[in-house]
């Protein structure tokens, strides 16, 4: 397979321009005579639905959820990073560019990543223009905060609901055109399969949800905007729908997957309870500007209530470990912070798997008023959960699985290794590299869907002849009957386990050997666990009830089967990736103190995987990845 | 804990559905109620029978997916909080606990506790946003909005959709989801020139979708997870109102040229 990432020539600040003008454009009254189809709802596929039907192209916008407004961008909480400088702090394109090439260990394409800081401003405008409600100063300007990562203030909120009243903003102008008959909306509905036509994707496969009935929707281009895939470890804070079934059928129909190990793991959110527990809850890094982490420094401690310890047997471990950043450490480093404490048996709470985020000290030093102030829908969302007041004792909190930097492998066009197929959002791998920092999942996913992907669609449909494809089309009924055929069978199982709990002993294995540290020796166990359970899934799994109702343990079901594939290929990904960097941390690649040790030499490229057959080992295709102006350095926080 | 549920179960949108009773058993208190749920459905399963369809994704109190009746009131007993956020530690151990789906004329029941809220995403569509396309925007500070209207557009813009409000009202009036809309965009400068026309529609909208009117009864305001305030009604009345009486034919003509 041939990886050509089609990075426009030029000084970068110029490549985007330059490209957008040497794209192909389709004449207006010619654009409503080419359907599209868009795969998810969330920032990038609502945005690029509704931008797609703006342009004048005929949109067929799916999702799963009931109403497109639920997609999981809506949890999103601290903010959205934008260059706009109006903080006068020394910000701009270019270091919002630096930072985040940077951030994510040198592991992302600097093209890619130029483009996004680029467009980054011109979000702003357009949210506000459809009246997102950021936070503003008095004198009715928009008001900023600071994030982990960088040294200016350029990150845009609304309360700790940003992600909401994104989501909300390109939700109202997709019903806009929705409206207009521009977009025609499928809820409840779901992408089983991709449809390929001579080497092109052309349309999709899907499940009416309620129904049950299973059909073909055809198109001249497909954008999939599907989100992570961070369910893979069963306990995450996505959304309990969340996953990897539209992306993982199209690498089964030959879209390569990059870098499908890079996970972020978030240090603060809240600790697993118990058995029954079904997601984890994210506490927002801003906590971290206010709370003390420690745990107590001998073992025998840590059943006694966290008031009663003095301070002299306290462990501040970050600030001990990192006296410049402290407890802003970025997000990988927290991460692992927490895990090896909690490794040597100082771990707090239920089953030792936590630690203290403590705000007594900002609590003595401002008043318990201004942290209210602060933090109080989060302190009171904290009590909820666990019934303890985090005035009175500390927080305990510890890292869970966040976000996927790994996704669909691609080009400069946000087109996959298929023609005509294109991916947006979290669902692609392009800008984070090996580790995302915050507030920028959001520019991502709206930058992609505003401004990248309704412009690259325009150059695929404009400069390729597509020739009409009938529903009768062998390939169309081929890839309708396979998707027929797998839910029969697993329907015909009729086993004695339910999906629930083979998805949890997945997760376990996964958070175990392909979590926040990694060995040859455990992926390797893995990859003899994940196979075994694997086949005893489609042997013994029970799923009640039929095809043609709603029928949540069979959607369920599907889910979890690819969940099961897709883990395998992380599990190959992180053996093959004999270096740390970000999130992916090999005990084995690490500097003298512990921290991730880069490997430039042999490892500075997009690990992009290629789907060779059921049992067979995929095959490993290389990007290189070439910095001409961010310059190779080993990140320290200390 | 220990609990007897009545679970309204309804095998499809036409099927004759009824209450049946189950035992929640091991049940501990810091689980949410979807956990209990989740506990119980898997019995289920493993018994060979089809578990409680509903409602769910984030678990945050965020999407406003979940919602159900609990004990006759939307979301259940704690104020403030959806379904998902509600802990067992707010029941007694030994309890009874009815759970029903929102019942709501334009709601109708698609299986158990999932209703179809489809109605909502058609009121927004009439006119529940503000009309600029990608593009074009000027720099967002060029426009200064107030603090104060920017806050009370986020206080109103807060609204999950979970239709908590519809269920609860004794009309099954959508007032309080639709007025929040109306008010969010309304109170902000971005949104005047299509706010008479907005709440116009919307208002129509929602009367077509078969959701009743609304009386004042305030039950809207007390089941909202997200605590929006009936004022907005006040405002959503008194646009529509205002829209009514200075309503202008609209020409086609505009731009044609």
């Amino acid at each position: 397979m041939e990886l050509r990432s089609k990075v426009p020539s030029g000084p970068i600040e110029k490549k985007w321009n330059k490209h957008r003008f040497e794209m192909k454009l389709v004449n207006p009254a010619n654009k409503r005579k080419h359907t599209v189809i868009m795969v998810g709802s969330g920032l990038a596929g609502g945005a690029a639905a509704a931008t797609l039907s703006e342009l004048g192209y005929q949109v067929k916008c799916f999702c799963f959820q009931d109403s497109p407004r639920r997609a999981h961008s809506i949890a999103a909480q601290g903010g959205i990073n934008a260059a706009k400088n109006y903080q006068n702090d020394g910000d701009s394109v270019y270091r919002l560019f630096y930072d985040t090439v940077k951030g994510g260990d040198y592991r992302s394409r600097e093209a890619n990543v130029y483009r996004l800081a680029e467009v980054s401003v011109n979000i702003i405008d357009q949210c506000v223009a459809q009246g997102v409600p950021f936070a503003r100063e008095y004198g009715g300007l928009l008001a900023n905060r600071s994030f982990g990562g960088a040294q200016v203030s350029r990150t845009f909120y609304a309360r700790g609901q940003t992600g909401q009243q994104l989501l909300l903003g390109a939700y109202q102008a997709l019903e806009k055109e929705i409206a207009k008959g521009g977009v025609t909306m499928y809820p409840r509905t779901e992408m089983l399969d991709l449809v390929i036509v001579n080497g092109r994707a052309r349309g999709i496969v899907v499940r009416d949800m309620v129904t049950g009935k299973i059909e073909t929707h055809l198109a001249d281009a497909v954008i999939l905007g599907t989100g992570g895939y961070s369910n893979v470890f069963y306990l995450s804070t996505n959304a309990k729908g969340s996953n990897t079934t539209a992306i993982w059928r199209a690498y089964k129909r030959g879209a390569a997957f990059a870098n499908p190990c890079y996970t972020q793991i978030h240090p603060t959110c809240i600790p697993v309870s118990g058995e029954h527990q079904s997601k984890l809850t994210l506490m927002s890094e801003s906590l971290r500007n206010d709370g003390r982490v420690w745990v107590p420094k001998r073992k025998e401690d840590c059943p006694k209530p966290p008031n009663t310890i003095p301070e002299a047997d306290r462990d501040y471990y970050l600030e001990r470990k990192y006296p410049s950043f402290g407890n802003l450490s970025p997000r990988d480093i927290a991460s692992r912070g927490a895990k090896e404490v909690c490794d040597e048996g100082r771990g707090v709470g239920p089953g030792g798997r936590g630690v203290y985020l403590d705000f007594a000290d900002a609590i003595k030093r401002v008043g318990k008023e201004k942290i209210a102030e602060r933090y109080g829908n989060l302190f009171e969302m904290y009590e909820r959960i666990t019934d303890e007041n985090p005035y009175e004792v500390p927080m305990r909190i510890y890292p869970a699985p966040h976000y996927t930097m790994g996704g669909l492998w691609v080009d400069y066009n946000l087109m996959s290794t298929i023609p005509g197929l294109h991916v947006a959002g979290e669902a692609n791998f392009s800008d984070h590299g090996a580790n995302r920092l915050g507030a920028s999942a959001l520019m991502q996913g709206l930058a992609d869907g505003y401004f990248i992907v309704p412009m690259t669609i325009g150059d695929y449909i404009g400069a390729n002849k597509l020739e009409a494809v009938g529903a009768d089309h062998p390939e169309v009924l081929a890839t309708e009957a396979a998707v027929r055929s797998r839910v029969e069978r697993l329907l015909s199982i009729k086993g004695t386990r339910t999906v629930a709990s083979f998805h949890r002993e997945l997760g376990r294995t996964m958070w175990e050997y392909c979590g926040m540290a990694r060995s040859a020796e455990g992926l390797k166990k893995a990859l003899e666990i994940i196979p075994k359970l694997r086949e005893e899934f489609w042997r013994d799994v029970r799923i009640p009830g039929t095809g043609v109702e709603l029928n949540q343990s069979l959607e369920h079901a599907g889910r979890v089967a690819d969940f099961f594939e897709l883990a395998e290929l992380m599990c190959i990904d992180a053996l093959h990736r004999e270096e740390s960097c970000g999130g992916h941390f090999r005990v084995e690649h690490q500097t003298p103190d512990g921290e991730a040790l880069r490997d430039d030499e042999h490892f500075a490229y997009v690990a992009a995987w290629q789907f060779a057959g059921d049992n067979t080992a995929p095959i490993l295709n290389k990007e290189p990845l070439v910095f001409e102006n961010v310059a190779l350095s080993q990140r320290s926080y200390k | 804990m220990k609990l007897t549920l009545y679970v309204w179960r309804q095998s499809g949108p036409n099927a004759t559905g009824k209450m049946e009773r189950y035992d929640a058993t091991d049940i501990s208190p810091d689980m949410s109620f979807l956990e209990m749920l989740d506990v119980v459905n898997e019995g289920l399963v493993e018994g060979g029978q089809m578990p409680i369809a509903f409602d769910h994704d984030c678990r945050e109190g965020i999407c406003g997916s979940c919602g159900m009746m609990i004990n006759g009131i939307a979301h259940g007993p704690a104020k403030g909080t959806a379904t998902c956020q509600l802990h067992m530690r707010s029941f007694e151990d030994g309890a009874s606990v009815y759970i029903e789906p929102w019942r709501s004329r334009a709601f109708p029941v698609i299986k158990d506790l999932v209703v179809n809220r489809s109605a909502l995403d058609r009121i927004i569509a009439a006119g529940g946003f503000i009309s600029a396309a990608t593009g074009g925007a000027q720099d967002a500070n060029s426009l200064p909005v107030p603090k104060h209207d920017s806050d009370d557009a986020m206080d109103a813009a807060a609204c999950i959709g979970c239709g908590a409000c519809v269920a609860a009202c004794p009309n099954g009036s959508a007032s309080l989801f639709t007025s929040a809309k109306i008010s969010h965009l309304g109170v902000l400068p971005q949104g005047q020139p299509e706010r008479k026309r907005r709440a116009t529609r919307m208002v129509l909208q929602m009367d077509a979708e078969g959701f009743g009117h609304c009386t004042l009864f305030g039950e809207c305001q007390e089941a909202c997870p997200k605590e929006i305030s009936i004022d907005n009604i006040a405002r959503m009345n008194r646009d529509f109102a205002v829209a009514t009486i200075s309503a202008r034919e609209e020409k086609a003509l505009g731009g044609v040229g």
